[in-house]
């Protein structure tokens, strides 16, 4: 069928990883996080406060399925199964609907504990850059919430407008930030935050003969603009780190550091793992809290 | 935690935040509010507390919005009947 050789531009790449140093049959506290967001469905597994193993791949059609598919691929061939696992926290927008959940924590929670860990106890704002929205989070040096910003803005400033972009325009998402970079001049961002206008906008730029680069620059641009003004509000304290898929968009990175005069921390971890790490740190929490309340 | 959930509408962007470091759980907030904005929960941290919740945080465009004060006289049913003061909003 002709509509099968079309690449799929916006498939971004999939991800597992397994800790070699880590001997989790000698482990004593095993927990696991899963967030199950709109556009991505990630999983991780502590061993006693160690990242032992993540998987991260897309969200399918529905969340029981996104979360035990995401739970299958991070266990692959590591010899451990569910029931090795004392205590699930469940997270993201389908953290309800996580079937081998213990509990459920809102994903505000879980993206502060997890860049406490993935980036250090220095880090003091944490811009989340989801799939379907974006959230502004200041966090104690623990990866405690002090405060949290979101609102209810459309898709234009997140994963899935990223998607629709890199799909109208044919180029790999990838290769978006880069390519938004690729400019002598920087236009004026789109203006639409709303990806349906955007993506009108941007067809029209197209038509005018503007080339790939300068709409992409235009459209990265608008979206750091979108975000500087929920950063603003809450007020940038650093050190300063973003979560999400769109933490691996350069084009929307630097233009957001140049645009808040701030620079964001460089990720150790794939980013988009931040909410699951969170959760399963929760998670092994809980377990000591239950353990310490039998001990009596 | 200082919870702040927004919208934006024509006038521009708006929010109603939650000191819920000072929230108490006494639901007062709960039972005055006209449009049902607010639950009493167990938050992240296990405390109960006051919070948006997330069917409502969709709408508070359409829900909280018209409650915005135009005049001098109005105050909000939930700032008037929080004892603690732990609301606010932004407009
Ligand atoms: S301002 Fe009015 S509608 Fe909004 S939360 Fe308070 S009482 Fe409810
Ligand atoms: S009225 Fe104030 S203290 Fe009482 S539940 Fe609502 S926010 Fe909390």
């Amino acid at each position: 069928m002709a509509e099968e050789e079309r690449p799929e531009y916006w498939r971004w790449p999939e991800s597992r990883w397994t800790n070699p140093d880590v001997d989790w049959k000698a482990g004593d506290i095993i927990t696991a996080g899963v967030d199950v967001g709109s556009v991505s469905s990630q999983a991780a597994i502590m061993v006693d406060g160690q990242l032992f193993a993540y998987s991260n791949m897309r969200t399918g059609s529905n969340s029981p399925d996104s979360a035990t598919n995401a739970m299958d691929w991070a266990l692959k061939d590591t010899g451990m199964t569910l029931d090795d696992i004392h205590y699930v926290v469940g997270t993201g927008y389908g953290r309800v609907n996580v079937p081998f959940s213990n509990r459920a924590i809102t994903e505000i929670a879980c993206h502060a504990r997890g860049g406490n860990f993935m980036y250090g106890p220095t880090v003091r704002t944490i811009l989340d850059m989801g799939g379907q929205d974006c959230k502004a989070i200041r966090c104690d040096e623990r990866g405690k919430v002090d405060e949290f910003l979101m609102n209810d803005k459309c898709a234009a400033g997140t994963g899935r407008g990223m998607e629709v972009f890199a799909d109208l325009l044919s180029v790999p998402i990838q290769d978006v930030g880069d390519m938004s970079l690729d400019v002598e001049e920087e236009p004026e961002p789109v203006s639409s935050t709303c990806v349906v206008f955007a993506k009108t906008e941007a067809t029209g730029l197209l038509r005018e003969g503007w080339p790939k680069e300068k709409v992409l620059a235009a459209y990265c641009s608008a979206m750091a603009h979108r975000v500087v003004t929920l950063l603003e509000r809450l007020g940038v304290e650093e050190d300063f780190a973003i979560t999400g898929g769109i933490a691996k968009n350069k084009g929307v990175v630097s233009r957001l550091e140049a645009e808040l005069g701030i620079t964001t921390l460089e990720p150790r971890y794939d980013t988009q793992i931040a909410g699951a790490v969170g959760a399963a740190l929760f998670a092994e929490a809980l377990v000591k809290k239950q353990r310490k309340q039998a001990g009596g | 935690m200082r919870a702040n959930y927004g919208y934006t509408d024509g006038s521009g962007e708006w929010y109603i935040t939650i000191d819920t470091n000072k929230c108490d759980g006494c639901r007062k907030c709960e039972e005055v509010c006209p449009e049902g904005c607010f639950a009493i929960e167990v938050d992240d941290y296990d405390d109960e507390v006051a919070m948006i919740t997330e069917v409502q945080r969709k709408k508070i465009k359409y829900s909280c919005g018209p409650c915005k004060p135009v005049g001098e006289e109005h105050v909000e049913p939930c700032h008037e009947a929080c004892p603690h003061g732990a609301i606010e909003h932004s407009w």
